[in-house]
């Protein structure tokens, strides 16, 4: 029996009403009696000593409530920004995380590091007085590029981290990589730059701060990914109030991609400022700052070699990577290059030895932390490109050279060398799915045909893995995570039978209010109409870690799960004891509990009713009808597939036309195949968008942003795209109760490999991303 | 942005006198609201042309399409005349930035605005058109001076734009991946006065490539262009160009707009 709206079901998301008819609640649509409005004056410089902030003429300039700087917060007792993850260098000494104030103290560390909070009665108030702010700067040299910083005589970022260097870290068994490579038949070396992107999501990140004299609360309405995981830190790291007296509440949230996970200077400026003024204040960022301020992802330089025996096996792999965090260390930044990264270079295949070191170090840019993918797409891009590279070296066809080095479908559970231990999957069926889908075979008569246009034509391949559904909380915590990783849920009936879910996932924009509501549906036999999903708000819902690493269904959706088995027990009580049948007698599907042997049945809502009017009830037995649940994953899960593109290049002008796009992923189970089709077309866009399009740039003498805007910065768009053909096979994965591995970075971690490989290979020379049309008609035109 | 006055004239002549040193007219509002709001730009007054009917329209006579300062790029896009008369004109306001621009933008703000890499630059010059203001009628080469740099006076206002309909026209447009700007466009047109040849958005203002114009005065067809380059020197450099790659897209977009040219 199959449940209308349940679990499979191509549901149209029950959110979209509000988004597209302008109802929903964007933070910039909440405002306060009495609001007044923060602005931040930013620095103009990317490093510079600050000698002294004359405050006077702004204080006094019309409208303004108060100016704050730096002093102002550690007066307070305000403490700094914080890094959640520990990372320990190859000689053992802790990660190098240098004081990370929320407002500048003594120095400015990148263009846009916050310099003063201004607060006025409007915003160009605000703005006006931020012009009259005499801010005396010493300006040193800065060094932008990871490269140039690590070098010896680079410019001095932080006293407390010599040579700018966060850490130099290493994974795997260097002395078994060694000796493979020692007596390998062949050895194939890469280098590869992964581009920095600016995370751009459509809403910019804002915050409203208020203060409720009377209760001592302060409420802070922010652009969360996971407002829990903010107001532990606000309030745990930086004092702002104890987490009793803290409600933080992300309320819908356009778009993150990662870069709302992280607490900011801006939000917890607004709110502390909110107490200091008694007033509500909100601050909201325009583009210019979003593309200043948004951590960014990504920026890595990488080189990588592979040790091959006669026979195309692969013996070892050896990555070396600079991984460039920014100014100053983000709230996940040190995880990303490492745990994230170098625990997926095992890939699908099975290499017997893999070594990895990563240096981090610091520069006078804006902070890269985690972006859609983080730390896995750069893991795909160096493994898959080295792939290509040896398949080349070999003489291969790329996909022979994998498919050769598969781990195959009866390996599982198969651990890897780099501390992974991948639970279920099938790499060549995606495989071979993906060249049928794309007649790879026929690719040859393609390029002929194209060659007789005067076009070069290119395919292909990437094989990604991810680790998703972050993460068994004594693992991540024994690699150095502050934090559990588990997720909360509580499944309340209302008395008449209508369902509210309370989640400590966090949707913006991922469609929880439907994919979850369909897994009650189908537990529980409710009307999808009928279920209402709550998440957001420390207030409300039980303390939950957030929405990040495609973890919201496989660890939030697992946690609905256990509480929905709690309800179910407790009914099968209720509905023994309503029909006069021994609880082992009870039988429950999608809602319906029944005498096993008898046409005797109850339904969810009946059952809810009579635990809410219990006149008829159990002895022995609560009132009510609500459970909440924890759920900590057993394992990483690990979303697979392959992902081709076909290219076509006109020689004349360097520009990529991507002509054929075939994606065959491997998600476990499936709630919405909607919902999951669209999570890929907009993974896959962000992925072409690295590969082609995107790219942050900053000024290599001065340190200035040349990418602060849409006319610089380029975002792919519909015409940049060509139509997908998906497919998805399905191992489903063991360790969690639905099976499902989680959907919402794949496309953004296959999608730059698979187009940088067609690149490559229809140029037949490396070129680094992003492909535009002058680096791909230089490399045409070079020797 | 910072605060400003506002006036909306319904005639020329009010919103010449209307103008003072630190005012701007308004028009499409394309470019300079975007600059108002970054507080890249200030005006103590913006005269916003809108409200003044006779600077918009279009009319096609026997030789000639005349335009209207304050017509907007789908209005030229979408002209059954002007794509009866000069269809390569029609093409190009049909792919100036966007839809949003080019359901606010005028061609009097663009060409009054010469941004480097605006599209009608290419099209005045390359088909030899005469700009009217409220003052004088001047001719392309002339109007366009410099980088942003145009021939008008502080009280000098573009009311319309006259072209002469030529033999054949033809547009191509490399644009920025980005801004959808011209990274490099090239407008070719065979007229009665001969072939030009004009190209914006890869140098600081848009110029004529006289060496194609030369050659194709002999030969109106893509392979006369073969082999005839431009000087990198001199053209624009960016992160989004070299001037070398401008210098190639201009030899490239110029076979295409002969191609092209209807």
């Amino acid at each position: 029996m199959s449940v209308e709206n349940g679990i499979g079901a191509s549901v149209r998301r029950k959110e979209d009403q509000r988004f597209i008819t302008g109802n929903g609640h964007y933070l910039d649509d909440i405002n306060r009696v009495g609001q007044a409005y923060g602005y931040f004056l930013r620095s103009p410089y990317a490093f510079a000593k600050i000698k002294n902030i004359d405050l006077s003429a702004a204080k006094a300039a019309p409208g303004v409530v108060d100016i704050f700087t730096g002093a102002d917060m550690v007066a307070d007792g305000i403490g700094g920004l914080i890094c959640g993850w520990g990372i320990t260098s190859k000689d053992g000494s802790p990660h190098n995380a240098p004081p990370h104030n929320s407002l500048a103290v003594d120095a400015v560390r990148h263009v846009g590091d916050q310099v003063a909070f201004v607060i006025a009665e409007s915003l160009q108030q605000a703005k006006d007085a931020a012009e009259l702010i005499e801010v005396d700067y010493e300006v040193l040299t800065p060094v932008t590029n990871i490269s140039k910083a690590l070098d010896s005589g680079a410019p001095q970022i932080h006293d407390e981290a010599p040579g700018n260097l966060c850490y130099d870290w290493e994974l795997g068994d260097k002395a078994a990589v060694d000796a493979a490579f020692a007596n390998a038949a062949h050895v194939s070396k890469i280098d590869v730059v992964n581009n920095r992107l600016s995370p751009n999501p459509m809403e910019p990140r804002a915050a409203l701060g208020e203060y409720d004299a009377g209760s001592g609360e302060l409420t802070l309405h922010t652009t969360s990914q996971n407002p829990h995981v903010a107001r532990l830190i606000m309030s745990a790291f930086l004092g702002i109030a104890p987490e009793n007296k803290l409600r933080v509440i992300a309320p819908d949230v356009g778009g993150g991609f990662g870069s709302k996970i992280f607490v900011y200077a801006e939000e917890t400026t607004t709110i502390w400022a909110a107490r200091k003024i008694n007033r509500p204040v909100k601050w909201t960022a325009d583009r210019s700052e979003a593309f200043l301020t948004d951590a960014h992802g990504r920026d890595h330089v990488t080189h990588a070699e592979l040790a091959t025996d006669s026979d195309g096996k692969i013996l070892a792999f050896r990555v070396s990577t600079q991984a460039n965090m920014g100014a100053y260390l983000s709230t996940f930044a040190s995880a990303v290059p490492t745990y994230l990264y170098g625990t997926l270079l095992s890939g699908q295949y099975k290499i017997p030895s893999i070594y990895c070191e990563v240096q981090a170090g610091f520069t006078n840019t804006t902070p890269v932390d985690a972006y859609r993918g983080a730390g896995r797409p750069e893991a795909t891009y160096v493994v898959e490109r080295m792939m290509d590279t040896a398949a080349r070296d070999l003489k291969m066809d790329p996909t022979e050279f994998r498919l050769k080095n598969f781990i195959q479908p009866d390996a599982y559970p198969y651990e890897t060398p780099v501390i992974m231990t991948y639970d279920s999957g099938d790499y060549p069926l995606a495989m071979n799915m993906a060249k049928d889908m794309i007649d790879y075979n026929g690719f040859a008569a393609r390029k002929a045909q194209s060659e007789a246009n005067g076009k070069i034509r290119g395919i292909g391949v990437a094989a990604y893995i991810e680790a998703c559904g972050i993460a068994p909380s004594a693992a991540v915590g024994s690699l150095g995570a502050g934090v559990g990783l588990w997720e909360s849920a509580e499944v309340r009936f209302n008395p008449t039978g209508s369902v509210t879910v309370f989640t400590g996932s966090h949707s913006h924009g991922q469609g929880h209010e439907t994919t979850f509501a369909q897994i009650i549906s189908d537990k529980l036999g409710v009307p999808i109409e009928s279920v209402e999903v709550v998440h957001g708000d420390t207030s409300k819902v039980p303390f939950g870690m957030g929405t990040y690493g495609s973890r919201s269904l496989a660890v939030g959706g697992s946690a609905i799960v256990k509480a929905i088995d709690k309800i179910v027990e407790k009914s099968k009580k209720i509905a023994a004891h309503l029909m006069e049948a021994s609880v082992e007698d009870i039988e429950h599907e999608h809602g319906v509990f029944s005498v096993a042997g008898t046409d005797k049945k109850l339904t969810m809502g009946e059952i809810a009713f009579a635990a809410y009017v219990p006149h008829n009830y159990p002895a022995d037995l609560e009132p009510g009808m609500a459970e909440n649940a924890f759920y900590d994953p057993l394992n990483f899960t690990f979303p697979a597939g392959t992902h081709i593109a076909e290219v076509e290049i006109d020689p004349a002008t360097g520009v990529v036309d991507i002509v054929d796009w075939a994606a065959a992923d491997d998600f476990g189970n499936i709630i919405n195949p909607m919902i999951v089709e669209g999570q890929v077309h907009g993974g896959v866009a962000q992925g072409i968008g690295q590969a082609l399009l995107e790219g942050v740039v900053y000024d290599d003498e001065s340190g200035q942003l040349l990418t602060g805007s849409y006319m610089d910065y380029c975002m792919p768009r519909a015409d940049d795209l060509p139509s997908f053909r998906i497919a998805t096979t399905n191992t489903p994965c063991p360790s969690n109760p639905l099976g499902v591995k989680g959907c919402g970075e794949a496309g953004a971690i296959a999608a730059p490999a698979a187009l940088m490989n067609a690149i490559v290979n229809a140029l037949g020379k490396d070129i680094d991303m992003p492909a535009t049309p002058e680096k791909v008609w230089r490399a045409i035109n070079s020797n | 942005m910072y605060s400003f006055d506002y006036e909306r004239p319904s005639g020329v002549n009010e919103a010449v006198s209307a103008i003072g040193e630190d005012d701007k007219f308004l028009a499409g509002g394309q470019t300079l609201l975007p600059t108002l709001k970054l507080r890249l730009a200030q005006a103590g007054k913006l005269v916003d042309l809108g409200g003044i009917a006779e600077l918009k329209g279009i009319s096609v006579s026997g030789s000639e399409v005349s335009i209207g300062a304050m017509t907007r790029h789908v209005d030229v896009a979408n002209s059954a005349d002007v794509k009866s008369a000069i269809p390569a004109l029609s093409y190009l306001a049909s792919h100036i930035g966007d839809a949003q621009v080019r359901n606010r933008g005028t061609i009097g703000g663009s060409i009054s605005n010469n941004d480097p890499a605006a599209d009608y630059p290419a099209a005045l010059v390359g088909l030899g058109a005469t700009v009217h203001t409220n003052k004088r009628s001047l001719s392309a080469e002339d109007f366009f001076v410099d980088l942003f740099e145009t021939a008008l006076e502080e009280d000098e206002l573009v009311t319309k734009v006259t072209f002469p309909i030529p033999e054949k026209a033809g547009y191509a447009k490399f644009p920025n991946p980005a801004s959808r700007y011209a990274l490099t466009g090239v407008f070719v047109a065979k007229t009665a006065q001969g072939v030009r040849v004009a190209v914006t958005g890869a140098g600081p203002c848009v110029f004529r490539q006289t060496d194609m114009e030369a050659a194709l005065s002999s030969n109106f067809s893509a392979d006369a262009l073969s082999g005839i380059k431009t000087e990198a020197s001199g053209l624009s450099a960016d992160i989004h160009a070299s001037a070398d790659y401008r210098a190639n897209l201009i030899s490239v977009m110029a076979a295409r707009a002969v191609k092209a040219a209807s």
